[in-house]
């Protein structure tokens, strides 16, 4: 699929998102939005993954440890045909299997239960680690938040990967620069990424988050050891209103923001 | 006069375990064992030099390690995360929660040198609430084997069960209690000396104890009923309401803070079923002083002749 298409998809995906949280009134929508043009881009083309065989023992392993932008995922796998898309819009009501963070015993095409930050990417070592070991092709990918790798556990994880020399890993911070309560630089600021996680041993690939000319070339490239994508994002991108702003971590909009964020959206479609 | 008594051998469980693994690893070329910077407290020097490429030593960090094993299991590897039973549940309590109980990840969990088994190093390294701190959580039995034969069972159990569950070793010598050849059976406990006027419970190192407690209890005319009770969960609830209701009278024993753990766990189900007096011995919560293993049960009156000391005390309140 070529970057214009993916493109495409990426704003239906916003769209779909934006009408989801507004009729649940929950989400968080700012993480989303910017990481909604990297999981577009992972399932609509660099993905080896079969949504009728969701536990195909070939498929790559995909783990969104930023767990509470589970919307996102869901619309995402609803497109790729792992789940109806018509169930978005049970999301988050009583019995729902979309629950406000991914269930992997639940929805098909989740691989791992994530919510609590910091547990993704030691489970990513893992299946890279497992491929390492029976020979199997698969890669794995795993998407963290930036404020998430103030979790001392990712660095465990960080050191392990390159221990273990895990070639087929790849590790995409969403570098949006805030997290819940205030920006990263105002909390306790990892900025800049790239040199620590080179120092640890890692290959490091700057690129904007919300390009796909530039995301999907970093997705594909194949170097000698674990993969970091630092990719910088826009919290709320693809909204005006909520571009770049903390408040946006889980608000909901409001009637009016809503349609006005709606007609952006499908004004860019 | 009596004659001379030759005191029983004594095993360490991690040896059952550790050489249960190996053959197992023999045969299952998806077996790994995962350890943080613990081959060697783990007894995985063996599978280390036969399976070298399936040992993986995350080093020391355990929140990586339980993550590690979750992944490893989504990848179709049979992974046995080894660890000090005290930082492998209290340190990655959330990753067992998260990644392996609530994702019901096939990862068998061993936490090894539980209970008191560090007494000598303190409270930090005494791991006295893991019962407690696992046995609140779906999907995953836990387990505390009381010789190295029921050891040897579990171990080769867990390989074959499908999901997640938590052995807790020690490795302070026991003797062996159950028969040569003894299957395992997930939430089943072991009836050891039949008895009608009071029941005395236990898991892991405890189990000996309270077998010589009975034979204490046996010589002062009481008759003492014996279960080994090894899964704390599931619970064998059917054998505990039989104790109850047949002999009126509980004692539990366990290496573990007297809240949350096996007593606790048996009490819910009397409360529940059939209430009768009940004891429970354990560490009364509190940070444990310095001492052995050995040393720190006698001190909490858990000595066989304490623990016959309660359960006729206890009779009385029958």
């Amino acid at each position: 699929m070529d970057t214009t298409e993916l493109e495409r998809i990426a704003r239906e995906i916003r769209l779909r998102d934006l009408q989801a949280v507004f009729e649940a009134g929950a989400g968080h929508i700012g993480g989303e939005m910017s990481v909604i043009d990297i999981l577009t881009a992972l399932y609509f083309r660099v993905l080896k993954v079969w949504p009728d065989q969701p536990k195909h023992p070939d498929r790559d392993r995909f783990v969104l440890s930023k767990g509470h932008t589970a919307c996102a995922l869901y619309v995402t796998l609803a497109k790729r045909g792992f789940i109806p898309e018509e169930e978005i819009s049970t999301f988050l009501q009583p019995h729902s299997r979309l629950n406000g963070h991914p269930n992997c015993n639940k929805v098909p095409g989740v691989e791992t239960n994530t919510g609590p930050l910091g547990h993704g990417l030691p489970v990513a070592v893992g299946m890279a680690k497992a491929a390492k070991l029976s020979g199997a092709g698969y890669r794995t990918y795993v998407v963290t938040g930036d404020g998430e790798m103030q979790e001392g556990s990712n660095w465990e994880a960080i050191m392990a990967a390159a221990q273990f020399k895990l070639d087929n890993l790849t590790l995409i911070i969403d570098h949006n620069r805030f997290q819940q309560g205030a920006a990263l630089a105002e909390t306790n600021d990892l900025a800049p990424l790239r040199p620590k996680l080179e120092a640890f041993g890692w290959e490091v690939t700057e690129i904007d988050g919300n390009s796909m000319g530039e995301i999907v070339p970093a997705l594909e490239h194949r170097g000698l050891g674990p993969h970091c994508i630092v990719a910088h994002t826009n919290k709320g991108h693809g909204i005006s209103f909520m571009q770049d702003r903390v408040e946006w971590h889980h608000k909901v909009p409001s009637r009016e923001q809503y349609e006005i964020a709606l007609a952006e959206l499908s004004e860019a479609l | 006069m009596n004659a001379p008594v030759n005191p029983p051998k004594l095993h360490d469980c991690r040896d059952a375990f550790a050489s249960t693994l190996e053959r197992l690893a023999g045969e299952n070329e998806t077996i790994v064992a995962v350890c943080n910077d613990s081959v060697g407290s783990s007894k995985l020097g063996g599978f280390k030099s036969r399976f070298p490429e399936r040992l993986v030593n995350v080093g020391i960090a355990e929140q990586n390690m339980v993550g590690v094993g979750a992944g490893l299991a989504n990848g179709g590897r049979l992974p046995f995360v080894c660890g000090a039973a005290p930082f492998l549940t209290g340190r990655s309590l959330e990753q067992i929660k998260a990644d392996i109980s609530y994702s019901n990840a096939n990862v068998k969990l061993v936490g090894i040198s539980s209970g008191m088994a560090y007494g000598e190093l303190g409270p930090t390294h005494h791991s006295i609430e893991d019962f407690a701190w696992t046995r609140v959580l779906p999907n995953l039995p836990v387990i505390a084997p009381c010789d190295r034969i029921e050891t040897a069972a579990a171990v080769a159990w867990a390989a074959t069960y499908s999901g997640p569950c938590f052995l807790r070793l020690s490795r302070v010598g026991v003797p062996d209690l159950l028969p040569e050849g003894h299957t395992f059976e997930l939430g089943k406990a072991n009836l050891l000396r039949q008895g009608s006027q009071v029941t005395l419970i236990a898991n892991g190192t405890l189990t000996h104890r309270i077998v010589k407690a009975a034979e204490i209890l046996a010589d002062r005319g009481i008759d003492a009923r014996v279960l080994n009770l090894a899964t704390v969960r599931p619970i064998d609830e059917e054998a505990i309401i039989a104790a109850a209701r047949e002999t009126g009278a509980i004692v539990t024993a366990e290496e573990h803070s007297i809240f949350g753990g096996l007593g606790s766990a048996v009490a819910e189900v009397v409360v529940d079923h059939a209430p009768v007096p009940m004891k429970r011995l354990g560490v009364p919560g509190v940070y444990a002083p310095t001492g052995s293993a050995e040393f720190l049960l006698d001190e909490y009156g858990m000595s066989p002749s304490a623990i016959a000391d309660a359960a006729q005390e206890l009779i009385k309140r029958k």
